[in-house]
């Protein structure tokens, strides 16, 4: 073996980053949760929960609340399905454990100050620092609260834990859009952060 | 690893960094990019225009479809919608409809007649106080309307199962429709119609059911959408 290299850099790079299931997990998450949301503004505008918050009918999808809502019911099933396959395969992969534990308050709070300050490198895209770790579990909470709280707004009789869980029908409604607000908020970071590290959308396309 | 190969693969790792350098800066990898992110644009902000496709429709139609099979295995006959105190009505009640509360149709009580038919074995019409003479039922419930606000109202009436035992109806029939004073037309599974708290109403809030809230009656289910619930029942 040739002592000119080491072989640890040489199969960094041949080494996969992101594999496979992850990265279809990621864009056919991205479809769905893109889906929810402009459909489900749309839903919001035929009664708006926040008197005076009105969202412009041209960013929503369906063209009507009818056409919204079979938007809505429809990528739903992909967001459900896709999202348990994914938490499905991070359990029985032990990804879960390795990418994102351990985590600790303090650790997310120094590489968050790092990170504002501009000091948080991304030489190694392998490893996710605290505050990705803690954005992406996060992620993960608030698209559950959304389908829990979606599925009491739906069937607020037939699912009626659900619907005490939130505080009944109408705060169900409050919860959900704040989820909304949440993950929102969450791409605008993501994408941004996405932009100044170009290198990371290569690897969540191929892998490495 | 024999040693030729790995010096092999060490010329490869270089090649390649210069490779991916000069592919990202190729005027064409940019265009490509740029397409992704146009086709991207469209789909997002089309509204309208993807809804239009025929093959989208038919698409969205046939996981509706697919929809309503999931909801009826979700229907449990026996599960109760939540109730209230009167403390909780919301007043003043909204009115709903596809018009104007002005436009609301004017039915004379006075020689109104129910009429059945279909699947029963009496199709006598009923008056007002035959109806009204039937065993009385009342609940407090959560009017949810399709676009998302709620009212608490208060009805009373007859319940509805108890109505169809009356006239004969065959209960192993699909659907029990509804035809309206204001043109509405409305229809539900017979599961629904069964329901405890499906009440043929004629009563609001302890009054008669005034004209905006459909007079001379109303079918109120609390385990359906506002719209199924219909108003002015002929």
């Amino acid at each position: 073996m040739s002592k000119s290299q080491p072989a640890s850099a040489t199969r960094h790079n041949m080494k996969t980053i992101q594999p496979a299931w992850v990265r279809i997990c990621h864009w056919f998450n991205a479809l769905a949760v893109i889906l929810m949301i402009l459909s489900g503004w749309r839903i919001y505008d035929a009664s708006a929960v926040f008197k005076g918050l009105f969202i412009p009918a041209r960013v929503t999808l369906g063209g009507w609340l009818g056409g919204a809502l079979q938007w809505h019911f429809a990528a739903m099933w992909l967001l459900v399905f896709n999202g348990r396959f994914y938490l499905a395969m991070n359990l029985l992969t032990g990804r879960i454990r390795g990418k994102f534990f351990p985590l600790g308050a303090h650790v997310i709070l120094h590489d968050l100050r790092e990170a504002l300050k501009g000091h948080l490198s991304h030489a190694d895209p392998s490893r996710y620092n605290a505050v990705q770790k803690f954005a992406y579990l996060l992620a993960m909470v608030n698209i559950a609260v959304l389908v829990l709280s979606g599925l009491a707004i739906w069937k607020s009789v037939q699912l009626w834990p659900l619907r005490e869980l939130f505080g009944g029908y109408e705060s169900a409604r409050v919860v959900h859009f704040g989820a909304m607000s949440t993950i929102c908020a969450f791409i605008v970071v993501h994408v941004t952060m996405v932009a100044l590290v170009p290198r990371s959308l290569l690897t969540m396309i191929r892998g490495r | 690893m024999d040693p030729i190969k790995s010096k092999h693969m060490a010329i490869d790792r270089e090649s390649l960094m210069i490779d991916v350098r000069r592919e990202l800066d190729m005027p064409s990898r940019r265009l490509f990019g740029k397409r992704i992110v146009t086709l991207g644009g469209l789909v997002m902000l089309s509204g309208c225009s993807l809804s239009d496709d025929k093959s989208v429709e038919n698409f969205l139609s046939r996981v509706s479809r697919m929809n309503d099979g999931v909801q009826a295995w979700l229907f449990n006959p026996k599960r109760l919608a939540p109730t209230f105190t009167e403390s909780q009505i919301t007043r003043p009640f909204p009115f709903n409809a596809f018009y104007g509360e002005s436009d609301a149709p004017e039915v004379d009580g006075s020689d109104f007649r129910l009429k059945v038919g279909g699947l029963v074995r009496s199709n006598r019409p009923w008056t007002l106080p035959e109806l009204y003479a039937l065993p009385a039922a009342d609940q407090i419930t959560r009017h949810i309307c399709v676009e998302g606000w709620s009212a608490i109202g208060r009805w009373g009436g007859t319940t509805f199962s108890e109505f169809l035992k009356r006239v004969g109806a065959d209960t192993s029939a699909k659907y029990v429709g509804f035809k309206c004073a204001d043109d509405y037309y409305e229809s539900i599974d017979m599961a629904t119609a069964l329901h405890p708290q499906t009440l043929l109403s004629f009563t609001y809030d302890g009054h008669q059911l005034p004209r905006k809230y459909g007079y001379p009656m109303k079918l109120r289910m609390p385990t359906k959408l506002g719209y199924k619930n219909p108003k002015h029942i002929m």
